[in-house]
């Protein structure tokens, strides 16, 4: 259950940031993104899933977040 | 000699490894890799941020020197007090010339070595009495100190003093920040561990004193330079150039910075990255807590600075972007005129790097201005992050090399031939008795500044006065044997 930072790039993607891993990603799909709620299941675009319960109301960017992997 | 093919680089990496066990060729082979831009994330590629191996010569430094040496050590206006034995501060003492400005021992102690000499009773008995002694010390003889921070060396976290209830108390007292750095040299593979240590000191004992107190008066164009320790005066070519165009500069870290400058630091508009290694994590810490957008930018050679000005002007409004274009049009005429003069000497030369932080990266563009090739590029301490911003940078078939060996590194040079090589002060002196011509990296080799147009002119310089010095072909590595030699002896 790493700690995620979450933030929005420039070009307005969000970014997935795990800072022990060093890993920079890109999450291409998001299961909930709605008015009111976020999360569920998260693919990035290297292809690696995650999961985060929904959380309501949508969380304000960037944010650190747990994320259990999907 | 031409360029390397894939496959020809695939086989030197081959070839070098040849003569580790095993073992170590297994280990070793993750770290090296021949550059391919097709490839999204560098972890696919190359293994970095990983312990050196006992045996194998590397040049990375430690937990301290990433600290005290590199992120904290250039505030001017604090004490940086080098806990433990007398060494570590004192052989590490302004070698790295980061310039302030200021009168040493009065008011700034950027050049100064204040350590609490540890001694055998102090291991015995534990050293926070006398650091206690030494703080109040410095308060009497260097009144005008803003603030002091304790760099651990070694023996404080083997022996476990408690700094931090000493730092808090003096603080108390003396009514300024003392802030206890967790840096023992024994943490983590290399220096870059230091500096996140080092970020996260600032984030806890600095950056969050100024919360609340809306005194500062703002304007929309604050920003801040993250990241440029103002190395021969790096800072301040870049300073210029981001006031030119309309920016206000509120603090400069860590170079030539000062402790008010990095508490104002939470209230500017947008935070200018240039060491990403180094100081990435404060950047996010403040887009976090603050909503401080952070943006990296390059300020080596012509072509990357209109670049990271024109990006570091999409932050604001119209102003700004005709400012940069100002900037932009205004030293034209300047970096044309360097180009024209050096690039015929120095078109077609072939480059190989091997540095730390954001170097091996950045200064590709500043070389290519100049119409040389970087063949070869490497990171002391990077992660994988900063090769994933690499593997763009750098053309197809290159090589890449991380925590390379000081053999790897010798081997790799005499089959690639580069026409110079940029890496640090341990390199300099074989490469240098090889024949090749050499700069030191680091700190410029007592050179400098390299950022911002006024930068490049001495970048393309001293490449210049490296490369197309006449002594290279008139030298011979001592351990060649001359052919000549014995018989000219024996005549004798």
């Amino acid at each position: 259950m790493p700690n995620v930072m979450i933030r929005r790039k420039p070009d307005g993607k969000l970014q997935f940031y795990v800072a022990k891993q060093d890993m920079e990603e890109t999450v291409a799909t998001i299961e909930k993104d709605t008015a009111e709620e976020w999360g569920g299941a998260i693919e990035l675009t290297d292809g690696s899933k995650w999961y985060i319960d929904p959380i309501s109301p949508p969380p304000v960017f960037p944010t650190t977040l747990r994320f259990k992997r999907g | 000699m031409t360029n390397l093919t894939k496959e020809e680089t695939q086989a030197l990496i081959a070839e070098v490894l040849e003569i580790y066990p095993e073992k170590a060729k297994k280990d070793r082979a993750k770290h090296l890799t021949v550059n391919d831009q097709s490839v999204e994330q560098s972890k696919k590629c190359i293994t970095s941020n990983r312990k050196s191996l006992p045996g194998v010569m590397t040049i990375r430094g430690c937990a301290y020197a990433g600290s005290k040496g590199v992120v904290w050590g250039p505030i001017k206006d604090m004490i940086h007090i080098s806990h433990g034995p007398v060494g570590c501060g004192q052989y590490s003492r302004a070698g790295r010339r980061n310039y302030y400005v200021g009168t040493t021992g009065i008011n700034t102690f950027g050049t100064m070595n204040f350590t609490s000499d540890f001694q055998e009773k102090d291991i015995v008995f534990g050293g926070d009495k006398k650091l206690a002694k030494l703080i109040g010390e410095i308060e009497t003889l260097f009144p005008l100190a803003k603030g002091i921070s304790v760099q651990s060396e070694c023996p404080i976290g083997l022996i476990g003093d408690d700094i931090e209830a000493v730092s808090k108390k003096a603080s108390k007292e003396l009514n300024k920040p003392v802030v206890p750095v967790r840096c023992e040299g024994f943490r983590g593979v290399s220096q870059s561990l230091g500096h996140h240590i080092a970020n996260d000191a600032v984030r806890d004992w600095v950056l969050s004193n100024r919360d609340g107190d809306n005194s500062f008066q703002t304007t929309p164009y604050d920003v801040s330079i993250i990241g440029d320790y103002n190395i021969g005066g790096d800072a301040w070519s870049s300073r210029t150039l981001l006031e030119e165009m309309g920016l206000r500069v509120v603090a400069q870290w860590s170079g030539d910075g000062t402790l008010a400058e990095m508490e104002l630091t939470p209230k500017v508009k947008l935070n200018l990255l240039h060491c990403y290694r180094s100081m990435n994590y404060i950047s996010r810490h403040m887009e976090e807590k603050y909503g401080i957008p952070w943006v990296e930018y390059n300020f080596f050679g012509p072509t990357k600075i209109a670049e990271s000005l024109r990006k570091i002007a999409s932050y604001f409004d119209d102003t700004i972007k005709a400012g940069a274009e100002r900037v932009i049009e205004r030293y034209k005429a300047e970096y044309e005129a360097v180009i024209a003069k050096y690039k015929p000497r120095l078109q077609g030369k072939r480059v190989m790097l091997y540095i730390g932080g954001l170097r091996p990266r950045h200064v590709i563009g500043a070389y290519e201005d100049l119409g040389m090739e970087v063949v070869g590029t490497g990171y002391e301490f990077a992660h994988n992050d900063d090769y994933d911003r690499t593997i763009k940078e750098m053309g197809n078939a290159t090589l890449i090399y991380d925590d390379v060996t000081g053999y790897e590194f010798e081997e790799f040079v005499k089959k690639i031939k580069p026409d110079l090589i940029g890496s640090g002060i341990k390199e300099k002196y074989i490469f240098q008795k090889m024949g090749i011509p050499f700069r030191q990296m680091h700190s410029w080799d007592y050179s400098g500044p390299y950022h911002g147009y006024d930068g490049f002119a001495i970048f393309a310089r001293d490449m210049d006065m490296t490369l197309n010095n006449p002594c290279w072909g008139k030298m011979k590595a001592p351990w060649i044997k001359d052919e000549a030699a014995p018989a000219i002896a024996a005549a004798a």
